[in-house]
């Protein structure tokens, strides 16, 4: 299988509420694909991901693409996930081997509705989601659960509701001789795994991140300097610390962290990008990047890029 | 720019099937719990129609709690609207006696200084239940009175599972001066780098992603390039069937704008008619333009319009 390496990125930076998903996603496509130094036309596969739930516009994700460019139409997909997901489905599409290049975003306006009351709905409708727990009261359960065990530091347990912001975020994907073309240092994507637990609370272990824990046992770590992790509240990061195994000398999120700026859908993807801009520039050899979906982290990314 | 309040609501009803909804009948009518046995012998409650860990039917349905042990809990002291209680509370997840699982409900204490995990809690059902997880009242240190049965003659089929969300909806740049430019009766859409006229218009040419580069005003009159007749009723139908909605291809735009077709029998429209805006109340909608209508002139020939279809 030919290798495959993150060649551009792009990110908002603090957007304008004002801003739409059109103007959002054209200003990052046109960054990544410029820092890429790659054309619309080689581009083989496009895959977005978003939540229409944020806007409360189903089919949201279907006029965004105004702000891509889609003639003549591309093969293009989409993910009702953070785009950290819809980078792993482009991933997957570029070992078919047929094609060479793939563009991954994602978009999202977290300050349109209240954030916090939306996330309840994306609890199971029968056993939970009537009790209308909130996102800040779903990490309340897991941030106690996780100090108590560890005998971590109590302040932890208390919730700051995250910096929920709008954004996006853009990456390109390339393989093989292309991938060498595009970037002097291109992010090649050592390994890149998934995992996820059951979606009832009372039915995981909280304690820790078992899911975070699995994708790291499947993929080879050794070597990592620098790690992005997704943690939108301030106990996750020691927790995914943990479940990563990461050392002291690993420098933790050295880019701004999502405990600082969320914008919710593309926060995972900004942690791939940024882990592979850190490549590019030759700050670091071996970076992992995490991203992470679901009530209390049920879903979660693990990727480790390297330079070669 | 221009932002609009935006409601968002789904009167959905849920199926709950054969385990939930035995789960929710027990507790409706005898004020009981049950848990679901899997295969391996562990208890889930609230029970689920397959085993968490190996997705496998279920094996029966057995008696759990009502008392039990909080295993992990969160303080809630500003409870919103729609949560468990008016009065601050605690979310847990309780482990019932019996149950290998915890089930999330509220905890019913004044202080969080109450609350600790590994406490004792029991169930406190309402006198009155619809079959719902919020026919729990809540959890309480210490013991409860038992509850009363009630008769019903259904089983818990289904429940409902409403969505009310509340937003601000941003119009964007470009689209803000469109809808700004409808208060003074004017269509103003976007130039694309192709030359290509938008209206209304975005901030980017859909067919290459480029941003656009300039407003252009352009005619309130122009061309039905196809139109549908609806006949039929549906729900929050502001008009009376039968009327006319339609593609309209405005003079010096390249895309046709989506409108009403009125002042004339439905009968009457086709393909190529000429038309021009009625306008209404000055507003930043598409509804301040009340319908186009028929201006009179001859038909506009189809190689006028064949590239905008």
């Amino acid at each position: 299988m030919r290798p495959i390496a993150i060649v551009g990125y792009a990110r908002t930076g603090a957007a304008a509420p004002e801003n739409d998903e059109v103007e959002l996603v054209r200003q990052v496509v046109d960054d990544a694909l410029t820092d890429a130094d790659i054309t619309r036309d080689q581009l083989g596969f496009i895959c977005s991901g978003s939540c229409d739930l944020l806007i409360g516009r189903p089919f949201s994700f279907v006029s965004a693409v105004d702000g891509v460019g889609m003639w003549p139409p591309k093969s293009e997909s989409h993910v009702e996930m953070d785009g950290a997901w819809a980078l792993y489905e482009a991933f997957l599409r570029l070992h078919h081997g047929d094609i060479d290049a793939a563009l991954v975003y994602s978009f999202g306006k977290g300050t349109a509705g209240d954030l916090n009351q939306v996330l309840t709905l994306q609890l199971d409708p029968y056993r939970m989601a009537p009790l209308a727990i909130d996102a800040v009261g779903m990490a309340g359960l897991q941030a106690r659960a996780f100090v108590e065990a560890h005998d971590a530091d109590p302040a932890l347990a208390d919730i700051a509701r995250p910096a929920w912001s709008d954004g996006a975020a853009a990456v390109v994907l390339a393989a093989g001789d292309l991938a060498e073309r595009c970037k002097e240092r291109p992010a090649w994507i050592r390994g890149i795994e998934q995992r996820i637990e059951a979606h009832s609370l009372g039915a995981r272990d909280l304690t820790q991140s078992v899911s975070t824990a699995q994708a790291a046992a499947a993929l080879d770590l050794s070597g990592v300097q620098a790690a992005e992790l997704h943690a939108s509240f301030a106990y996750q990061q020691p927790m995914l610390t943990r479940a990563l195994g990461l050392g002291e000398g690993v420098a933790l999120n050295p880019a701004t962290g999502a405990l600082d700026d969320d914008p919710c859908m593309s926060t995972g993807l900004i942690r791939l990008g940024e882990a592979a801009r850190r490549i590019h520039t030759g700050d670091v050899d071996v970076a992992l990047a995490h991203a992470s979906s679901g009530p209390c982290m049920q879903h979660n990314l693990v990727a480790v890029l390297e330079a070669r | 720019m221009l932002t609009a309040p935006y409601v968002l609501e789904y009167t959905y009803r849920r199926s709950v099937g054969p385990v939930v909804g035995a789960f929710l009948t027990t507790l409706r009518d005898q004020g009981r719990i049950l848990g679901a046995r899997t295969a391996s012998g562990r208890v889930i409650c609230p029970p689920t129609a397959y085993d968490p860990d190996t997705g496998e039917d279920i094996v029966d349905m057995v008696p759990v709690g009502p008392g039990g042990v909080v295993t992990t809990w969160s303080w809630v002291a500003e409870p919103r609207q729609g949560q468990p209680s008016d009065r601050p509370f605690a979310y847990a997840l309780i482990k019932l006696d019996g149950a290998d699982t915890a089930m999330l409900h509220a905890v019913e204490v004044s202080d969080p200084s109450e609350m600790a995990t590994g406490m004792r809690v029991t169930a406190k059902l309402r006198p009155e239940r619809s079959g719902t997880i919020l026919d729990i009242e809540g959890f309480v240190p210490g013991d409860v009175d038992e509850p009363t049965e009630q008769t019903s003659e259904k089983p818990v089929r289904s429940i409902s599972s409403p969505v009310h969300l509340r937003f601000t909806i941003a119009a964007g740049k470009e689209p803000s001066r469109f809808l700004q430019g409808l208060v003074e009766r004017k269509f103003i859409g976007r130039r694309a780098p192709s030359g290509k006229v938008y209206v209304p218009p975005k901030g980017a040419d859909p067919t290459t992603g480029e941003p656009t580069v300039e407003d252009v005003e352009v005619a309130d009159c122009g061309i039905v390039t196809t139109f549908c007749v609806i006949n039929f009723p549906f729900e929050g139908q502001k008009l009376e069937p039968p009327y006319a909605a339609g593609a309209i291809l405005l003079d010096g735009s390249d895309v046709p704008l989506f409108h009403l077709i009125g002042g004339v029998d439905v009968a009457e429209i086709r393909m190529g008619m000429r038309v021009r805006a009625v306008w209404g109340e000055p507003a930043p909608t598409l509804e301040s333009i009340r319908y186009f209508e028929p201006t009179g002139e001859p038909d506009a020939p189809f190689a006028d319009y064949e590239d905008h279809l």
